[in-house]
């Protein structure tokens, strides 16, 4: 399986008539869940969302195809 | 101002409102801002007698509220305005966001064609208040100008107002009270009415220049740009060669001193560079606020507009949405004083304009945290989704420059008769319709300004005279009914239903495409082009119910109406 990089979130049982509505949804909630923590606090937080998601993802492959994918750009 | 003169409105001594006991009105409204003026108009178009008061005698100063959306401009063409607008303004759907130099993702509001308005215009306020006056006074509302309203006082039938002109104070009762009296309400706070929400602490700069540009008619932000680092920028074409720049200043900014023209110049020719000429015509320093009134109507008293609800201007959601209470109230409003619906029908112009505000708080909320992030760690997040949105399509999406202006879906509203069969598409009971091309009588037309104003069953057939001989039986007795409903056939197939039934000709196939309609399918549209109920076949019962819901006669026992502390 190929790393998805078309738009992809959505809620169980919510009906969408904005397409950018559940993106909005979702970056609402990332940034909800940093509220009152300080730098180093969301920095623990972001590596332990980040350990959660891979075990969820599961395929090593495709992890490291978006290890590299998110490390392009950065300087 | 170089490219705008400002009208005076007469103003008339109050003379025939100052008769010894307080006169009494059917209907007055306060304040004569888009809003105002917009229910001053539908009121006229109900029939209804009209008395409008505002303390100034002249349209907004400076161009202020400045992109109207394509369900703003339905409305407006609905109240018989919409063609001088769209004309004056500039028309555009495409909108551009940048990080820095690089342009990472850009939207078109109108993807698909056959829609008689754009996504988008841009006007100064002053404009469209000037056409919306010159249509309210040729319906013949009554517009009081230099008549400041001092106080209302709310009665269990009406609301006593009092009245100050240059030429004397009075007092005058109405039956019913809107109040479009704007962000600051004078209204809502002489009255104590709560109003909730937050202050944003940023601050930002808008200046008008007038310039020569070939820029095209499109939006542009910017994050981060080069001539203004750390910072957003958004740039819009408005009318007569004025260009609306908006610049993020942050919270720290000193308001007197960034309104100095001295100071907001080397902040323009850092963008356009030092060669373009412009000419600065306005500019103005704002902070904004996401707060809304937790209740729109008060007994007799209908708020309107800001003074019932405020956004931060990300998304064009101030204006746009004020036009689309107004849509909401007047027919509803127009049946219960006309006798034809409980009063009970306005508690769900209440209830559904509430749900309309969240989701425009919400959305504007969203912008704001999105373009000015509040933490680092959520600025990094705003970062990487724009240094991903580069090159891939999933966080184009996240990318929130402004969700611009669109109606609420009012699929929890009390006036909805829910499905019993199943359709597709989104055009579902509650839902603001979709436009598209028909012709009538042979000519090339819309299907929005086909409908509006009135209830209308639109039902659907292969060819004119394949329409079900229920529909025809039903239609006369439809039309009579105290709160009549118009048949409107619409065909797959050019023709003329029988019984003189108003036709459309649906010729593209979007209409039936939009709908997801076959031969035989029925909408109930609202007066404000909402779906009310709809079915894949006509019965005559379950039209009179449908009809009977939206307009308030099943409502539960009304609710106990909010107090008023004053």
């Amino acid at each position: 399986m190929p790393l998805q990089l078309q738009p992809h979130l959505a809620e169980a049982g919510q009906r969408y008539f904005r397409d950018f509505t559940p993106g909005d949804d979702f970056y609402e909630s990332l940034i909800d869940a940093h509220r009152d923590l300080n730098d180093e606090q969301s920095e623990m937080l972001n590596a332990k969302l980040i350990l959660i998601l891979a075990n969820q993802v599961g395929d090593i492959g495709l992890l490291r195809e978006a290890l590299a994918l998110a490390r392009e750009g950065i300087r | 101002m170089a490219t705008y003169t400002y009208p005076t409105f007469p103003y008339r001594a109050p003379n025939d409102l100052m008769t010894g006991v307080p006169q009494r009105r059917p209907l007055v409204v306060i304040g004569a801002g888009p809003v105002g003026l917009a229910a001053a108009i539908d009121a006229r178009l109900h029939g209804l007698e009209v008395l409008l008061f505002d303390e100034e005698d002249s349209v907004s100063f400076g161009s202020r509220a400045v992109c109207y959306a394509k369900r703003a401009l339905e409305i407006l063409d609905r109240l018989g305005v919409g063609d001088p607008i769209v004309d004056k303004g500039v028309s555009w759907n495409v909108g551009r966001t940048f990080l820095q130099e690089d342009e990472v993702y850009r939207f078109n509001l109108v993807p698909d064609a056959g829609h008689k308005r754009p996504g988008m215009i841009n006007l100064q306020q002053y404009h469209l208040e000037e056409a919306l006056v010159k249509r309210a006074t040729e319906l013949g509302a009554d517009l009081r100008w230099k008549y400041k309203v001092v106080n209302v006082q709310p009665l269990d039938d009406g609301a006593r107002v009092t009245v100050e002109t240059p030429d004397g104070a009075f007092d005058i009762e109405a039956d019913w009270l809107i109040v479009a009296d704007g962000a600051r309400s004078n209204v809502r706070r002489q009255l104590g009415l709560d109003i909730e929400g937050h202050v944003f602490k940023d601050r930002f700069l808008i200046a008008d220049v007038i310039m020569k540009a070939d820029f095209p008619a499109e939006r542009w932000f910017w994050f981060d740009p080069p001539f203004h680092p750390n910072q957003s920028v958004l740039l819009h074409k408005q009318s007569d060669n004025v260009w609306r720049i908006d610049f993020q200043l942050g919270w720290d900014a000193d308001p007197e001193e960034e309104k100095k023209p001295e100071n907001i110049i080397p902040r323009v020719k850092a963008m356009l560079g030092d060669d373009r000429e412009f000419e600065l015509e306005w500019a103005s320093i704002y902070t904004f606020q996401c707060r809304r009134m937790k209740n729109f109507r008060h007994g007799h008293l209908l708020f309107v507009g800001d003074a019932a609800h405020q956004v931060s201007p990300f998304g064009a959601r101030g204006a746009n949405s004020g036009f689309q209470d107004t849509d909401d109230l007047l027919w509803k409003l127009a049946l219960v004083m006309k006798g034809q619906a409980p009063e009970a029908l306005l508690d769900t112009y209440d209830a559904d304009r509430t749900y309309a505000a969240d989701e425009n708080i919400r959305n504007s909320t969203r912008s704001t945290d999105f373009i000015t992030p509040k933490s680092r760690v959520s600025r990094t997040f705003r970062n990487a989704a724009l240094q991903l949105a580069r090159q891939h399509p999933f966080a184009r999406k996240l990318v929130n420059s402004g969700r611009l202006s669109v109606p609420a879906f009012l699929v929890n509203s009390a006036l909805n008769t829910p499905d019993s069969e199943t359709f597709e598409g989104n055009m579902v009971p509650g839902a603001p319709m979709d436009d598209a091309p028909v012709r009538v009588n042979g000519r090339d037309a819309w299907l929005l300004d086909q409908l509006g104003n009135r209830f209308v069953l639109m039902v659907f057939a292969d060819r004119a005279d394949a329409v079900e001989p229920a529909v025809l039986a039903q239609a006369d007795a439809l039309a009579a009914a105290t709160v009549p409903v118009q048949t409107l056939v619409v065909t797959a197939h050019a023709g003329q239903a029988p019984g003189g039934l108003a036709t459309v000709h649906d010729r593209d196939g979007l209409v039936a495409q939009r709908y997801d309609a076959r031969p035989g399918t029925a909408y109930l549209v609202r007066p404000d082009q909402h779906v009310a109920a709809r079915w894949r076949r006509v019965d005559t019962a379950a039209v009179q119910a449908a009809l009977a819901r939206a307009t308030g006669q099943k409502l539960a026992a009304p609710a106990a109406e909010a107090t008023l502390t004053a």
